[in-house]
């Protein structure tokens, strides 16, 4: 195992293999183009719980425990539980996987933290502190938009560069040796700040976090853009995605054809344009990890995809920092995976 | 109230709704910052004494709008302030208003608990 | 990547806003125009009723009638479509005093959760509080200017 260049850990010799995978998706996401991919697809986002936190703390709990019986282990098998969400202090989380029992670290880079998750829990696993560990994030519309924004049945109107927070939760059982994916890489992320200030413009805030960590990962790594079948952001949305690839041509690291045809957005990916209220794209800590490990990761096990290179990015926002007049800066970390046996 | 007042509500709501919306749309002001600004013109629109005409002419395409909101308020206090004195600014200010800020109290508070948010 | 400078910031910034579909203003005011208008002549019909069979005076019946229309956009709010009518018609929705009534109804049915004091109780200002506040000091003191000037 290796530090490549400036960011990145190179964890392919260390054998990091994706035994199992789950995905439990809300009510919108289940009926948008990627709808049979996902394990769960609920009916009611309240899941029959009385408040929209409870609603998010069991999909990460079904999440989990969906994980952990498709690797074909008990809760107890697991030695380190990691994860994120965007409620405050990581609720969700830490209240939702409670009844494991495990040992747990709580992650948080808002909407990369599936990355940042995937990170930290691949370093536990390739270092030998942990066998088996178990990493997950979810989101809910309903819990980041009475957070960050307004009561949900208010009626303030949005522009056409908002993005809709998906409602799911998704979670990984990772362990030494050989799967069917394999983690050979993690780029962990610098904040980068252009000085959007709009909680309208998030695609626009998060571009330029996913434009230097995939050039720093193709940096440390010595790899080119068309070594991966695909590269996916996390929740840039159409217009962030659009301005990612601009980037990417503008700046040489592509051609406009390889960008078009091999860089993508989790965002874009998860709804129909013409599905209601989706605007541009999903965005939130599960966007990135119900496309990854659902359809992703289906399409890998199907051959169609050897190497994936996951670029969840996050906007480090708060309601005080926005309404204080601060800037959005974001980040972006970076996992590579591998089709395994 | 003539005939012609319904045709004036119909022109003066949409139009005073309109100007928000351009101001929405245009500027980064949130629509928190719109209504405070139109409830302030309301008000300051009373104290030149440019509102009431405004609402004799259009109905209720004046008294609907947020803005009527700022108008009765500097009534409650100019009329309260023409029977006690200066310090009838103070204290009339919500007389007129109380239909309005009591309805609104009262419902929301009953729509929270017999409702919940559908997300 | 050092943190970007001001130029390169401008820069990028630029960048965005060209790639960056701007609103349908033209489209958001017609409705805003349209659906304002129709809640205002709403209103207008209801005032009379008021005047008609209410025995209120014409003066007086602006009252009751904002008290109907806040009801009703409260009604409105707790079934659920408010919000989905307030995207289509912006400004509209808004600006009329329903859209005061829907700033207290959500904040007040979301933060239900929270329990009777702290949540409805603590939170029910929460969006519609600025108008309230800047309401109530823009009228002191144009009131105050105004007798001020009255009387000297």
């Amino acid at each position: 195992m290796a530090r490549l260049g400036r960011s990145t850990w190179d964890l392919g010799e260390r054998q990091v293999a994706v035994i199992a995978t789950s995905t439990v998706a809300g009510t919108l996401e289940a009926q948008g183009p990627l709808s049979d991919s996902f394990d769960l697809s609920l009916n009611d986002d309240r899941v029959g719980q009385d408040t929209w936190e409870r609603a998010e703390q069991t999909m990460f709990r079904r999440a989990a425990e969906i994980a952990c019986e498709k690797a074909a282990i008990r809760a107890n098998d697991v030695d380190l539980v990691v994860g994120g969400d965007l409620n405050a202090q990581l609720t969700s989380f830490y209240m939702g996987l409670r009844p494991l029992a495990r040992p747990m670290l709580g992650v948080y880079s808002a909407c990369a933290s599936l990355c940042e998750g995937l990170a930290v829990a691949s370093l536990a696993v390739a270092t030998g502190f942990a066998d088996v560990v178990l990493v997950g994030t979810s989101s809910h519309t309903s819990t980041a938009e009475r957070q960050f924004r307004y009561p949900t049945e208010y009626g303030v109107q949005r522009p056409p560069t908002a993005q809709r927070t998906v409602t799911g939760a998704g979670a990984a059982v990772l362990a030494r040796g050989r799967g069917p994916w394999q983690v050979t890489h993690a780029t962990i992320g610098e904040i980068a700040d252009f000085g959007v200030k709009s909680p309208w413009e998030m695609g626009a805030a998060m571009a330029p976090a996913a434009f230097d960590t995939l050039r720093q990962h193709l940096a440390d790594t010595g790899r080119s853009l068309d070594d991966y079948d695909l590269v996916v952001t996390g929740d840039l949305g159409r217009v962030g995605l659009r301005i990612l690839r601009n980037l990417l041509v503008e700046h040489g690291v592509a051609s406009p054809a390889a960008v078009e045809e091999r860089v993508n957005d989790c965002g874009a990916m998860i709804y129909d344009e013409h599905q209601p209220e989706v605007f541009s794209g999903g965005s939130g800590a599960a966007c990135s990890t119900l496309v990854t490990f659902g359809h992703l990761f289906r399409e890998m096990k199907r051959g169609r995809l050897h190497r994936l290179l996951v670029c969840a990015t996050g906007a480090l926002l708060s309601q005080v920092s926005a309404q204080q007049g601060d800037t959005i800066p974001s980040i972006s970390h970076a996992i590579a995976f591998e089709r395994g046996d | 109230m003539s005939a012609w007042t319904f045709l004036w509500a119909f022109v003066v709501g949409g139009a005073i709704c309109a100007i928000g919306q351009v101001i929405m749309d245009t500027t980064k002001l949130t629509p928190g910052h719109v209504m405070s600004m139109l409830v302030v013109a309301g008000a300051i629109a009373d104290g030149l004494g440019v509102y009431d005409p405004l609402i004799k002419f259009a109905g209720a395409g004046a008294t609907v709008p947020i803005t009527s909101f700022g108008n009765a308020l500097v009534h409650g206090a100019l009329h309260e302030a023409k029977v006690h004195g200066l310090i009838g600014v103070i204290t009339g200010i919500f007389e007129v208003t109380s239909a309005g800020i009591s309805a609104a109290i009262v419902f929301a508070f009953l729509a929270a608990v017999f409702a919940k948010p559908k997300g | 990547m050092p943190i970007a400078t001001p130029e390169e910031r401008a820069r990028y910034q630029a960048l965005a806003r060209r790639l960056t579909p701007g609103r349908p203003v033209v489209r958001n005011t017609a409705r805003a125009f349209v659906v304002g208008g129709l809640i205002c002549e709403l209103g207008q019909v209801i005032q009379a009723l008021f005047v008609r069979y209410g025995g209120f005076k014409p003066a007086e019946a602006g009252n009751p009638t904002v008290a109907v229309l806040i009801l009703l956009a409260a009604i409105f709010t707790a079934i659920g479509v408010y919000d989905r009518f307030a995207q289509w018609a912006g400004a509209g929705s808004a600006v009329p005093v329903t859209g005061f009534s829907n700033t207290m109804t959500s904040a007040a049915m979301e933060h239900r959760s929270e329990g009777f004091v702290a949540g409805i109780g603590g939170n029910m200002f929460k969006v519609s509080g600025p108008v309230i506040v800047y309401g109530v000091v823009s009228a002191f003191f144009i009131a105050l200017i105004r007798y001020v000037v009255e009387h000297l």
